[in-house]
């Protein structure tokens, strides 16, 4: 039997000038323009978004969750990056 | 527990979710008064006109809830029928203002169905999902080319009513034509309902009525949009929708209204597709009553 | 302790891609699915009024909860698919009766006071069930689920606020709503499932944090936020047994009648018929829409 289901789409939404899209969650549709259409039915009935962006779910690659700990961990111990690990007096303003 | 939300506050400052702004009242500042030289009457009536269509096109709409082919149609369906609602709405408020009498619901619920003013078109009832949006292309395209016009209309309420209006048609007649498309060059079975719902809504009265000047249009020079003047350009629209879509002999930009259905292999009947809607409160409106013979 | 219980112990989310158990990914994907259905279905018995609304306020506030509906039905089965589920696949086993829906959508709605204690009662003890739910252990049900607590805050207000309107209208109208309050209060305790004892499935999904409070618990939460509503309303609540215990400090019930619900439940109350025959209509009558959509797309698409 053939599968009439139409392909599944993650939609990403834009709530407001100024900040990223966001994942909002999937729909399904037979190609982009019914994506787009169907997620500003679907996700933007209360005024949520500026601006939308659908992908179809199969071209997402995403890291594997075996791949967790290669993928994150090493960036633990790496104090360093973040303001906190600085000591400067508290009489310096403004930093 | 006064409100169950509340347990929810800690997504409260969650910037991505922008729930409920930026609501607005299309009529914001929008002065009321009919400007002078109007005359009241024909007005009213014009505002019936243009209300009427939009309240038996959305009733149509609702009649679709829960039988549409996907439920994101479902979706689509009801914001169509939404918008259509609140300019049916707005419009019936500003005859019954204008007028003098009554209101919203009074004009909606009371009239008995001959004081209808629709166009046969909007009370079509649908036979299936391609009846649906061939129907929503003809008539959201036709809509929208009056009240593209109707943005520079001599009543503000009116002018107001169409800036709103032409947005949400546009996404209508956006929505219908991609339909037309998918389903004039889908599958066989497809093409051939497509075929038969566009040689079923050209073949008869319907598309001479929406283009026929009533005298309440002529009178109302400068607030009244001629619906002859937006015959050509509706008719291009239709027939590249309906190019594109692969069903076009017999409906081009030159195509006589009422024309005879395109040639094709003879569709299938219309069954299941349709539900009964002969017993809509609406039903008859229209057709026994159209709007070119009022006096 | 696998990352799955790691997880669950310390309240974290689990997410698609994360290992888990097998019978965990299935509870869920029932959960999420009947919880699916029960808003597809539930689209009915009050979509039934949208072309009846008495004024086109009120139709228009209707059409647009009717539409909300078809939007949680909609997040919902995508969180199910983030599963592996798949959106036609659970919409045959709704058809086929292989998968339940919510038992309160097999009753009718006899008038349009109807529209308004399904807000008020149906979606109250909807509210009841689901805002725990947005802490579920599975992410995308539980984002799910504060979008649409979100949304269904509407839905509440809109169904109170429609009875209120009508407990000030003409004795006729005060009757409709009591009437209408009699049909659906015990058929809305139901709602919160068979009692503690009786559940069986309850302590594997308390442990998986899929679940937070027992059915008996929500049930008596909910009679707790109703009864100071239904004075505030004038109606009175179909149960000689409801009465103020101090010393519990919570309202005493009498016990629903759960023949009833198991009855609605294996398919025999007044409307199950209906409502399935309805979706399996849409259903057959679009399916030659959704393959015609399919096919133009695939001619669209240059062959790889």
């Amino acid at each position: 039997m053939i599968n009439h289901e139409w392909p599944l789409f993650e939609v990403f939404v834009r709530a407001k000038r100024g900040l990223n899209h966001v994942h909002v969650g999937s729909l399904r549709a037979a190609d982009h323009e019914m994506a787009l259409h169907h997620a500003r039915d679907l996700y933007t009935r209360r005024n949520e978004g500026v601006s939308i962006w659908v992908v179809r779910s199969d071209q997402v690659a995403s890291s594997s969750a075996e791949d967790k700990q290669a993928f994150f961990e090493p960036s633990g111990d790496k104090v360093y990056r973040h303001p906190t690990y600085y000591t400067i007096p508290g009489s310096v303003p403004h930093i | 527990m006064a409100d169950a939300y509340e347990s929810l506050t800690d997504h409260e400052d969650d910037a991505r979710w922008a729930y409920g702004t930026g609501f607005s009242d299309p009529l914001a500042g929008v002065d009321t008064t009919v400007p002078s030289g109007i005359d009241h009457e024909d007005l009213a009536a014009y505002c019936l006109m243009l209300g009427d269509d939009a309240l038996i096109m959305s009733h149509r709409l609702q009649q679709w809830v829960t039988r549409a082919p996907e439920t994101e149609d479902e979706l689509a369906i009801a914001n169509i029928a939404l918008d259509l609602l609140g300019q049916a709405r707005l419009l019936l408020s500003r005859a019954a203002f204008v007028s003098g009498s009554g209101d919203e619901d009074s004009l909606a619920y009371l009239r008995p169905a001959s004081q209808f003013r629709n166009v046969n078109l909007a009370a079509r009832a649908d036979a299936d999902f391609a009846h649906l949006v061939a129907r929503l292309l003809m008539f959201s395209s036709w809509r929208l080319a009056l009240f593209d016009r109707l943005t520079g209309a001599a009543d503000p309420v009116l002018s107001a009513i169409a800036a709103k209006g032409v947005k949400e048609l546009t996404y209508h007649r956006d929505y219908a034509a991609q339909w037309v498309l998918r389903l004039g060059d889908g599958t066989e079975i497809s093409r051939g309902r497509m075929r038969a719902a566009v040689g079923d809504l050209l073949g008869g009265s319907l598309v001479d009525e929406l283009f026929a000047v009533h005298e309440v249009e002529e009178r109302l020079a400068g607030v009244a949009v001629s619906p002859g003047g937006v015959k050509e350009e509706v008719l291009s629209v239709w027939g590249q929708v309906m190019r594109a879509a692969t069903l076009a002999e017999g409906v081009g930009t030159t195509a006589p209204a009422g024309g005879r259905p395109p040639p094709g292999p003879p569709p299938p009947p219309p069954g299941g597709g349709g539900h009964d809607c002969a017993g809509g409160a609406f039903a008859r409106a229209g057709s026994a009553f159209p709007r070119a013979g009022w006096a | 302790m696998s990352t799955f219980e790691e997880t669950i112990a310390r309240d974290q989310r689990v997410e698609p891609g994360d290992e888990m158990p097998e019978a965990y990914r299935k509870t869920m994907i029932r959960q999420i699915a009947q919880h699916a259905h029960s808003e597809i279905i539930g689209m009915q018995p009050e979509g039934e009024w949208i072309t009846r609304a008495p004024s086109l306020r009120r139709k228009a506030i209707l059409l647009a909860k009717v539409q909300d509906e078809a939007g949680h039905g909609l997040y919902l089965y995508s969180a199910a698919e983030t599963l592996g589920a798949d959106r036609g696949d659970l919409t045959r086993r709704l058809i086929e009766g292989r998968q339940k829906y919510s038992s309160i959508f097999n009753y009718p709605t006899l008038s349009f006071a109807d529209v308004g204690v399904i807000g008020w009662l149906v979606d109250g003890a909807a509210i009841c069930n689901q805002v725990p739910l947005c802490r579920s252990s599975f992410g995308p049900y539980a984002r799910a689920m504060i979008r649409i607590c979100k949304e269904e805050s509407f839905h509440q207000r809109q169904g109170y606020e429609l009875l209120m309107t009508m407990m000030g209208g003409t004795p006729a109208q005060r009757d409709m709503v009591q009437d209408a309050v009699n049909r659906w209060w015990w058929p809305s305790l139901m709602m919160f499932g068979p009692p503690d004892d009786a559940s069986p499935n309850s302590a594997q999904s308390m442990a998986w944090k899929i679940k937070r409070h027992s059915n008996d618990e929500l049930r008596q939460r909910f009679v707790d936020m109703s009864v100071p509503q239904a004075e505030a309303l004038g109606v009175t609540l179909p149960d000689p047994e409801l009465a103020w215990n101090a010393g519990r400090e919570h309202y005493d019930f009498g016990t629903p009648d759960w023949d009833e619900l198991k009855r609605v439940i294996s398919g025999d109350g007044p409307c199950n018929a209906e409502r399935i025959a309805r979706r399996r209509q849409a259903d057959d009558d679009g399916a030659w829409v959704r393959e015609a959509a399919q096919a133009f797309a695939a001619k669209r698409v240059p062959a790889p």
